[in-house]
């Protein structure tokens, strides 16, 4: 038998390969010259090292909470690259706020995290009032307060629910929106409204609790940790939870602020944090309430934060609605606040204050204000800025639930594809407030 | 749960005897006294520092632009001011056109519970840059892009400054600047044969085709669209 040698030899006839180089093939010739049979190569394990695939989840997709957009690079089941596209439900509420008055922006900024729409409205009317430079009244700062953390609680509660159905548990999901139901329902009885509130004005609120909200309320409050301890119960052991949600999206304290993370994603984290506490607004330091801190800063410590944020919500409404004090809920000035309708139609001063102030609108002093509020998800900020007229020259808000979001790329690094939406659960996004 | 962990503790700099952070009341709209990292600014970088007022009791310290990288990064870096979160990046344009553009980043010191604000105007008819701080916070990456995308503001040093809310082809202008129409600036009918005219199946950028060499299995007419040179859309 001829031994075989390989040689390379340029065929002109195969033409120029994908380079743009003349393509060479091997020849076998043995060693006479002569050209013979090629044998067939020893099967080789195919290289799938470099084959990244590409995948794509959202706009419309139930688990990211919205029209968010994540392209995910993975590498078999691992994601390498995660490019966020956000901005589907951008309609430009910061735009159209400088063509409005200040009590006209309140129903904006029920629309934008539409989860907290109370919170919100008392956010902006803080940062409208310390525009005007108004102090408001007592009762009404504690209503505020009532208001604030029936939000938190109700946000905390839709967060919960659909993050245990993203996870793989439904019964959660019932539970706390049941208990959502009741809250709406006191807002009903309150507001007349449920989801977009528009409940505050620029130095007060627009109504009174009705006679018997507070027996309500503390019928809420009564029932309300029960629940609590029996989701507790069902999830925070359970195999599946805990196995989806340790080590998972893990952000160290100092990425966390460096990343602007906020609200429960940075106290997750171990990082004390709280908008309450260090920069207080409404007498929130007179309120005892503890802020809780995770460890790990992965999706299972979100989710004991937040847990327990609702049983600090609670302690927090039980002082609320023990100290409630008697008087008015509105500043006593009538450029700001619309006289009583009886007066504005018989007294001649009421109705000049109506007429100005629904036409021409309160106008603020030159200035500016920045107000932040912890909203459920984090350090809700609103910058105002006054050119003397009765419209805002700039109105902006600080979405936190958009500055935790622009960390998913660095959180999902080097997770499994079915991870990231334990991720971005844990987040805590509102699209509304995102793209605003 | 591991015995050594210790939480960072906001107000942690501060003296144990300093009064515990409380609801400001009937705040007056000047006279208040500054945030004492305004002097240090001042005496650290005494020609960068262009004014500094307090209003409603926030100071708002106003910049030379071409320092700001540098006092931020004093600012986060220094021992006696460690401002560690950044709050916001934003712009104001006034409805007076003749008044400049000004960028606005909020600063927030947790350690030493301080908020300051830091301003740089950007004159009418200058070149809207300024430095980005994205090298200094990370958060500065999505409202960096997102002042751009609103208001035209270059911020140099940004590693990937593209629009963030309007789609890449976006081609209206920026929304929040003032000369820029509420109802936008093309007519209905056109922003409607926009809309229309867009070809929702090109979804992914070049860059994202890439990662799977993807181009190859995209069906037929796509391909030839992409290879003729049309953008994608979002």
């Amino acid at each position: 038998m001829a031994t075989k040698r390989t040689v390379e030899v340029e065929l002109s006839t195969t033409g120029l390969d994908g380079q743009g180089r003349p393509q060479r093939v091997p020849l076998v010739v043995d060693d006479g010259g002569s050209p013979v049979a090629l044998e067939a190569p020893a099967a080789i394990e195919p290289d799938l090292a470099g084959d990244h695939m590409l995948i794509n989840i959202g706009p419309q997709h139930p688990a990211t909470h919205g029209v968010l957009r994540l392209v995910l690079e993975l590498d078999g089941e691992t994601v390498v690259r995660c490019i966020p596209h956000i901005g589907y439900l951008h309609c430009g509420f910061e735009k159209s706020g400088e063509y409005r008055q200040y009590n006209q922006i309140i129903p904006y900024t029920d629309r934008e995290d539409y989860l907290n729409s109370p919170g919100n409205n008392v956010a902006f009317a803080l940062g409208a009032e310390r525009l005007f430079g108004v102090e408001i009244t007592e009762r009404c700062k504690v209503l505020r307060v009532i208001l604030c953390e029936l939000s938190r609680i109700i946000s905390h509660l839709v967060w919960l629910g659909t993050t245990c159905i993203d996870i793989g548990a439904f019964t959660p999901f019932l539970w706390s929106f049941e208990k959502r139901e009741k809250i709406y329902e006191l807002f009903e009885a309150w507001i007349g409204a449920r989801l977009t509130t528009t409940f505050t004005r620029v130095g007060g609120m627009g109504a009174d609790i009705p006679d018997g909200w507070l027996v309500g309320l503390r019928g809420f409050l009564t029932d309300f940790p029960k629940t609590i301890d029996e989701i507790d119960r069902v999830v925070t052991r359970n195999g599946i939870w805990v196995g989806r949600t340790i080590g998972l999206g893990v952000m160290t304290a100092e990425e966390a602020i460096n990343h602007g993370l906020s609200g429960p994603m940075v106290r997750a984290s171990g990082v004390a944090y709280d908008v309450r506490k260090d920069f207080p607004y409404l007498d929130y330091e007179t309120y005892d309430f503890d802020v809780p801190v995770g460890t790990n800063g992965d999706v299972y410590d979100r989710y004991l934060v937040r847990m327990e944020e609702l049983r600090q919500s609670v302690r927090i409404l039980e002082q609320a609605a023990a100290r409630l004090p008697e008087g008015p809920i509105n500043v006593k000035d009538h450029r700001l606040i619309l006289p009583p309708k009886s007066k504005a139609t018989s007294d001649m001063e009421s109705m000049i204050h109506h007429f100005k102030q629904v036409m021409e609108g309160p106008r603020p002093p030159l200035g500016e204000a920045y107000v932040a509020v912890e909203s459920p998800k984090g350090e809700k900020g609103y910058y105002m800025v006054s050119d003397g007229t009765s419209k805002p020259v700039r109105w902006r808000i600080r979405p936190p639930s958009f500055v935790n979001l622009s960390a998913i790329s660095k959180m999902v690094e080097g997770h499994l594809l079915s991870d990231v939406i334990a991720i971005n659960a844990s987040i805590d996004i509102v699209m509304g407030e995102i793209d605003r | 749960m591991s015995t050594s962990f210790t939480p960072v503790v906001a107000g942690s700099a501060l003296a144990s005897d300093a009064p515990a952070p409380a609801t400001a009341k009937s705040v007056p709209r000047q006279g208040e006294t500054p945030n004492p990292s305004a002097a240090a600014l001042q005496a650290r970088f005494p020609t960068a520092v262009k004014q500094v007022r307090v209003v409603w009791g926030e100071t708002t310290v106003i910049v030379d632009g071409g320092q700001l990288l540098e006092i931020v990064q004093w600012l986060h870096d220094d021992p006696s001011q460690r401002y560690d979160f950044l709050s916001d990046v934003t712009a104001v344009e006034f409805r007076d056109l003749e008044l400049p553009i000004e960028v606005v980043w909020h600063l927030r010191s947790l350690p030493y519970r301080r908020f300051l604000r830091l301003k740089v105007l950007l004159e009418k008819g200058s070149p809207l840059e300024v430095p980005s701080v994205w090298s200094v916070y990370r958060a500065a990456d999505w409202l960096e892009r997102e002042c751009y995308d609103m208001f035209g503001i270059r911020f140099s040093g940004h590693p990937d400054l593209r629009r963030l809310l309007m789609w890449e082809q976006y081609r209206e202008g920026y929304p929040l600047r003032k000369d820029f129409p509420l109802r936008g600036r093309f007519s209905r009918s056109e922003q409607l044969r926009q809309a229309l005219a867009a070809n929702p199946e090109a979804r992914y950028t070049k860059e994202e085709l890439s990662i799977a060499q993807a181009f190859e299995d995209l069906p037929d007419d796509m391909r030839r669209r992409l290879s003729a040179g049309e953008k994608t859309g979002e």
